[in-house]
């Protein structure tokens, strides 16, 4: 637990043992065991969707039955949501990148900070322990389903509340770091656009998860004392449930997209030679995003019995909160206008980003136009959709930051090749397993079907086939990445003028000998021409 | 490859216009995109480290027009969106109510008569038709894709559905608000047809209008039937315990029930159980089969009871 005070150790070296993790209270210890954590918790939820999409290889049953199809899906959904991509690159990386990002030693509350951290791994055990009865409510928890079922619900909602304390508390971390712990001359709009969208994203896990936590307590009751606020049956409202359930969750789509957003930003213009294009546009349209999210929650309940002139309204908003992702998508493409681009690993799933995430985005609209949504809610439409955002957005942006700070988090250079290789057979595979679900939804096959009528079986097989091509990438790239090709890496092998490039890979333990002054901008590139200055 | 369902209905055509609409500015806009990534990747490809690059950060013209265009064509797209939904959710006059009830995992339908039907819903051709439902248990969402319309159906209150049938003939309904093990199953039809053919059989003149032909094996007839009437959704045939006990070998098999008696399943305890299911519960299984009293005639139950018979 002792803090060593020097500065030739790297923070991987500075003790060793469980208690030297366990209580650190290192933001980049905390934020590489949380990358360990979601890490396993995406491939034990990646393993449930390799069963259901094997499930689906046929129509009828194929592997399994009809409840276990439904355990399978609400367990890859709550995983997913609640144990990997909520916390996902905000815990993982925020924690790891912030303080170098603005020059300083720390969080500012590094002891909170390890408590967020111990939170997280109370509710994951809380979860865990409530596989031993799995709830098959789905990864929503819709009442009167949920409260009716069998199954354990209270157990993995608690864990659910449980986790959005450890969310809030990193999102207060970060909010008063990035406040009060900017070295001298790093200015707002010096900040690197990661800090902002990690600053948005904050504000959206302070403000929106106690919603959640109050809606899973009410749920609680609603089981345990048979309370009756979303129960039909004693005069409750169920669809009440369901405003406060994507009250918070809909915000919670941004926690999970915007520190993804914020790494793309990073890593194009490193990639590029050239500033990010847009400052200003993208840090503002990550807080602009950040506000409408909250008032759009309702698009996901336009067949659900609300009043016809609710769904107008957040339709409106809806489309709304398309304008500032379309400018985000048009700056990251302008900064390689006359670039100098290099396609490396971290590249390429940035520029997959960039595609995916736009068909994801597009596909958005069809869903927020009120007609076009009557056909398609909560069919496969949905489905694709869903996972172009948050596999091409989220999951890909993640692995762009798994590589592009690989050298910096471990000291070690990783096989580019291989790793390319990963790149390409994930973007493949996806593309095969998700694309089809977009015209099983058009066709009107419905979400969450165990059973489906054989007209669907070719573009279900051809889904069921691509993860397997999905499977083999993963499982390369972490090949790649498990084994590295050298053991020592430079401070600054991509020549990035952001700080935390500016000192050894791996730091030390408390980062900055002396704290850094800023004179220029983080996105420092290319030559000044006189009238675009 | 078709990537729309069957259009059936005054509704169809509009939704359809709308993912046409959207389609074709997504599929315009990606190939936009794509272009111009692949593109710059290739024109502006890292020649060597001291490549010389301009410091381009902001561009006025550009930026304007990448908001400007965006928020003209979100306009347009809600726009449609919105005005078709407003016409569909606008009540027609002189609307044909229907009164739906879902339990799990069947759909009832109730008709202006008094005729009552399930998992079969009949309505005329070209006249407007208003679904009043309900759920007497979870969630479900009634679904007809070559309608292009789906409605939750909530407890505890009513949601409603509009649409005008434009073509003859047979259509799925799908529940896709997620109801329990059954809820694939959880099946319907919708059998659109002529006006007067439809009066024939509200007034009941045509008893059969299913194309069950009269000269059909009974056993037949019978299997026709455990699709029709929602006897899949609980009963399988393969052996597999599901809401309700397994078809498969059911017929003489003993049973016994949470009083502790027991009987063997022979012709009138089948039909029993089908009129009263509630008199004599199997153990292992809840009181969840409505009744089908009213719903099957006695021929119709003998026809189930047939085919009960030839599932060894």
């Amino acid at each position: 637990m002792s803090q060593s005070h020097s500065f030739d150790k790297s923070y991987l070296e500075d003790g060793t043992g469980f208690k030297s993790w366990f209580f650190t209270h290192d933001h980049k210890r905390l934020g590489v065991m949380y990358l360990w954590a979601i890490g396993i918790f995406f491939i034990l939820a990646a393993i449930a969707s390799f069963l259901i999409r094997f499930e689906h290889l046929t129509p009828g049953q194929t592997i399994v039955d009809a409840q276990t199809y439904n355990v399978l899906f609400t367990l890859h959904g709550a995983v997913m949501v609640f144990l990997f991509i909520v916390p996902g690159v905000a815990a993982s990386f925020g924690n790891f990148l912030i303080p170098l990002m603005i020059g300083a030693r720390d969080v500012i509350f590094p002891k909170l900070n390890l408590y967020s951290f111990w939170v997280y791994c109370a509710g994951a055990i809380i979860f865990l322990i409530a596989l031993a009865a799995p709830a098959d409510t789905g990864w929503t928890f819709y009442t009167p389903y949920s409260i009716d079922t069998g199954a354990n619900v209270i157990l993995v909602t608690f864990g659910v509340f449980v986790l959005g304390f450890s969310s809030i508390l990193t999102g207060i971390n970060f909010i008063v770091s990035i406040h009060k712990l900017r070295a001298p001359g790093l200015t707002w709009d010096r900040l690197p656009l990661f800090c902002w969208a990690a600053y948005a994203t904050s504000l959206l896990q302070v403000l929106a998860t106690p919603v959640v936590g109050i809606t899973l307590l009410l749920l609680i009751g609603e089981r345990y004392f048979g309370l009756g606020f979303f129960d039909p049956a004693k005069g409750g409202d169920p669809v009440l449930f369901q405003h406060f359930f994507w009250f918070y969750s809909h915000p919670a789509v941004y926690i999970m997209i915007l520190p993804a957003m914020g790494i793309i930003s990073e890593v194009i213009p490193v990639f590029s030679r050239k500033p990010i294009f847009g400052y200003k546009a993208i840090a503002y349209s990550s807080l602009a995003i950040a506000l409408i999210s909250f008032l759009v929650w309702g698009h996901h309940m336009f067949v659900s019995g609300q009043s016809k002139l609710i769904n107008i309204i957040f339709s409106v908003i809806t489309f709304a909160v398309a304008v500032p992702t379309a400018i985000k998508v048009f700056n990251w493409l302008w900064t390689m206008y006359k670039g100098s681009i290099e396609l490396s690993a971290a590249m390429l799933y940035s520029l997959a980003f960039i595609f995916l995430f736009t068909i994801g985005g597009l596909t958005g609209l069809f869903l927020g136009a009120l007609a076009a949504d009557v056909h398609l809610h909560d069919t496969y439409f949905v489905v694709a959709h869903m996972h172009y955002v948050m596999i091409g957005g989220t999951v890909f942006g993640l692995f762009s930051a798994i590589h592009f700070w690989y050298p910096k988090m471990w000291g070690k250079m990783f096989d580019e090749f291989k790793a390319k290789i990963a790149f390409v057979l994930i973007f493949i595979g996806f593309n095969i397993v998700f694309f089809p679900q977009f015209i099983l939804g058009t066709l009107g096959m419905p979400r969450r079907y165990f059973n489906y009528s054989p007209e669907f079986a070719t573009l279900h097989q051809i889904s069921t086939y691509g993860t397997w091509i999905l499977g083999i990438g993963f499982i390369i790239m972490l090949y790649a990445l498990l084994r590295p090709i050298s053991n020592k890496a430079e401070a600054n092998p991509y020549k990035s003028a952001s700080l935390e490039w500016a000192m050894p890979s791996p730091p030390p333990t408390l980062n900055f000998e002396k704290i850094p002054t800023l004179t220029a901008s983080t996105y420092d590139y290319g030559t000044k021409l006189e009238q675009e200055a | 490859m078709n990537w729309l369902p069957t259009s059936a209905s005054t509704f169809a055509p509009e939704v359809d216009f709308v993912l046409w609409l959207v389609t074709i500015i997504s599929v315009v806009s990606c190939i936009l995109i794509g272009f111009l990534l692949i593109y710059f990747v290739i024109k502006y490809k890292k020649k060597s480290d001291n490549d010389q690059t301009p410091a381009i950060t902001h561009d006025s013209f550009l930026e304007t027009l990448w908001t400007v265009i965006p928020t003209i064509l979100c306009i347009v797209i809600f726009i449609y969106g919105y005005v078709y939904y407003d016409r569909y959710t606008t009540i027609p006059e002189n609307a044909y109510e229907i009164n739906v009830t879902a339990k799990k995992w069947i759909w009832t339908f109730d008709y202006p008569n008094g005729k009552k039907t399930l998992g079969e819903l009949y309505v005329p051709a070209n006249k407007p038709i208003r679904l009043v439902m309900t759920s007497e248990d979870v969630l479900h969402s009634f679904f007809v894709p070559a309608f292009r319309v789906k409605q939750d159906v909530i407890g505890n209150r009513y949601t409603f559905i509009n649409f005008t049938a434009t073509k003859e003939g047979e259509f799925v309904v799908y529940c896709t608000e997620y109801c329990g093990s059954s809820h694939s199953n959880m099946l319907a039809k919708v059998h659109v047809l002529p006006e007067l053919e439809y009066l024939k059989w509200e007034s009941g003149e045509s008893a059969k209008t299913s194309k069950i032909a009269s000269d059909m094996p009974l056993d037949q007839i019978g299997k026709q039937l455990y699709s029709d009437k929602g006897c899949v959704a609980c009963h399988s045939l393969d052996g597999a315990a599901g809401v309700g006990p397994s078809w498969k070998g059911l017929y003489n098999a003993k049973r016994v029930f949470t009083d502790g008696t027991s009987a063997a399943a022979d012709e009138n305890y089948l039909k029993e159980s089908i009129l009263y299911p509630g008199e004599k519960m199997v153990e292992g299984y809840g009181p969840v089969m409505p009744s089908y009293k009213g719903l099957l005639d006695d021929a119709e139950i003998t026809a189930l009871i047939e085919y009960i018979k030839t599932l060894k």
